[in-house]
């Protein structure tokens, strides 16, 4: 076996992780809300608009041409990325909740009716919860919910019967809030047994181990670019073809029609139906970009890094906070993703996150987009530590000391 | 004094740590809900007008950072006492404070005397120096401002 890759020489290749706050180095564990890019994405967009700018899809002349292969190159990295077996799949929208919203809007709007019955989890981030109450506000259809059981996990003990004559099951891979990995196969095997189109908000996996969209099984996958290394204003829809054909069109412009007449419209193939206006053409390299770099690195060796550094996490903390710290979540490394969700005794996550960023360490206060989880766990806010393949247990320990610090700034 | 003391000053944490005021009232008293959507605190103001027309009791519920309840706690007993538009008058000094200034309105700094009438509250200026703290700071008055209104409308 060759030797892993040196995750400790990674952080030289994110300009921003060399900067400093309030006079101290930066120490960047917000990675779930949003990552650093390495300068070969920032390159790699630079470039794109230095030397290879135009829009995509119109013009005949060379420029854009080499714009159009450069935005389409990135759709067969993604597609290769996540193993889907046709690039055609892959759908670039603005962001993952574009990507949630596609599906509401189209697929939903399309198949579900006053008699049908949908299933969330309560561990959904907003932009899974949202879009479709707020289809149901127009169709008037049922929302079940899968609770929170033990440990931070969902309680499947009623799955079947929450699925029964469901259309669709929509969830997580990975909790924003808990870092909870949700049992994709057994989710999957119990929908596909009800007869449910199955959604998976992939936004906080895609980014942290392997995926293979065909091994999952599922009807849609929405993830973002920003939270990969990627730019900001990308985010990605792969759906099953025959769905996403059968499908009416979402937004409606130039991009996603073959022809238009005072009388109507004919909306053209997929994914261009699903694309009008113009694209996010430079994000879409720079997100091919980010690909390149993760799959430099590895996906098997960025999730191990990962667990690897969440049980260092949990030891250290507890080490020096004891009692008085509550993280949320899998006790299990194996069983979650590099996302901490902490309480400090007697000490509001606001305050928390304001004493860590005089440290320089920055970390997320409030509910994470999560109410209905949040209300589950009895909590109004957590400070939310999150990992990436640039955190190192340096990180882990200024985190540590700027917590302990906290809880002496506001001990009673 | 490090910006984070100054934030951070004894007395807020005196008001963090035993607020005053705490707690609830039986209808008649009016009743109004304040949300911070970014964090999800939330403030519950408790307001019982006497005879006389001036706020004869106030009690705050509800949870939230060490800003928002100290500045809540602080407001409570700066209000207790007052007729409405004298409260009202304390939360425009106090927002001009916080560098807010009212709708329509010119930012005005409060005068040397209303920082005196603001009395405890003045300690909470140094949150203008964290702008997303801001909204802590203020949560607990436009919950009060919705107890005034409740209050002038009957309802």
């Amino acid at each position: 076996m060759s030797p892993g890759p040196d995750f400790a020489a990674l952080k030289k290749d994110f300009p921003i992780l060399a900067t400093e706050r309030h006079g101290k180095p930066l120490v960047f564990l917000d990675s779930a809300a949003s990552s650093q890019r390495p300068t070969q994405v920032l390159d790699a967009m630079d470039y794109s608009y230095n030397n290879a700018y135009a829009n995509v899809h119109r013009g005949v002349y060379g420029l854009a041409e080499a714009a159009t292969n450069a935005y389409e190159s990135a759709r067969l990295k993604v597609a290769r990325f996540i193993g889907a077996p046709d690039s055609s799949e892959i759908i670039f929208t603005k962001n993952a909740t574009e990507s949630l919203n596609l599906v509401a809007a189209s697929w939903g709007r399309a198949n579900l009716g006053p008699s049908d019955a949908i299933v969330l989890t309560v561990m959904e981030h907003h932009a899974n919860i949202v879009p479709w109450q707020m289809l149901q506000a127009e169709k008037g259809f049922e929302i079940r919910w899968i609770p929170l059981g033990d440990d931070g996990k969902l309680d499947l003990s009623n799955i079947d019967t929450l699925l029964d004559g469901a259309k669709l099951l929509s969830f997580a891979t990975m909790s924003n809030v808990l870092g909870t990995i949700n049992p994709v196969e057994q989710l999957v095997k119990a929908a596909r047994k009800a007869g449910a189109v199955v959604c998976l908000d992939a936004c906080q996996s895609v980014p942290h181990m392997p995926t293979n969209v065909a091994d999952m099984d599922a009807d849609f996958v929405a993830f973002s670019g920003h939270k990969m290394l990627g730019p900001s204003g990308i985010g990605v829809l792969w759906g099953r073809m025959e769905l996403l054909e059968a499908m009416p069109p979402f937004l409606g412009g130039g991009g996603m029609i073959s022809h238009v007449t005072t009388e109507g419209f004919m909306p053209d193939a997929v994914p261009s139906k699903f694309e009008a206006g113009t694209p996010p053409i430079v994000e879409a390299v720079g997100l091919g970009a980010a690909i390149d770099y993760l799959e430099a690195i590895g996906m098997e060796n960025i999730r191990q890094h990962e667990i690897e550094l969440t049980a260092y996490a949990q030891r250290t903390l507890k080490e020096k906070l004891g009692d008085a710290i509550t993280i949320h979540g899998p006790s299990e490394p194996s069983e979650r993703g590099g996302v901490l969700s902490i309480e400090l005794q007697g000490v509001h996550a606001h305050d928390i996150s304001q004493v860590l960023d005089s440290h320089g360490v920055a970390v997320r206060p409030g509910h994470h987009c999560a109410k209905p989880l949040m209300q589950e766990l009895g909590v109004n806010a957590t400070a939310r530590a999150s990992f990436y393949l640039y955190n190192d247990t340096s990180d882990v320990d200024a985190l540590a000391d700027a917590l302990a610090e906290a809880l002496s700034f506001f001990a009673i | 004094m490090s910006d984070l003391e100054d934030l951070y000053r004894e007395i807020i944490l005196d008001h963090y740590r035993s607020p005053r005021n705490s707690g609830e009232l039986e209808p008649p008293a009016h009743k109004a809900e304040g949300f911070n959507p970014l964090c999800g605190d939330e403030i519950v103001v408790y307001l019982l007008l006497g005879d006389d027309g001036t706020i004869s009791d106030i009690k705050i519920g509800g949870q939230g950072c060490s800003i928002s309840q100290s500045s809540a706690s602080m407001m409570s007993a700066a209000v207790k006492g007052k007729t409405p538009e004298q409260a009202r008058e304390l939360m425009t000094s106090f927002k001009g404070l916080m560098s807010i200034a009212e709708k329509g309105e010119e930012l005005a700094e409060p005068t040397p005397a209303e920082i005196r009438e603001l009395g405890d509250l003045a300690a909470l200026r140094g949150v203008v120096k964290f702008p997303t703290r801001i909204k802590c700071a203020t949560l607990g008055w436009n919950t009060l401002d919705e107890a005034l209104t409740a209050v002038a409308e009957g309802t």
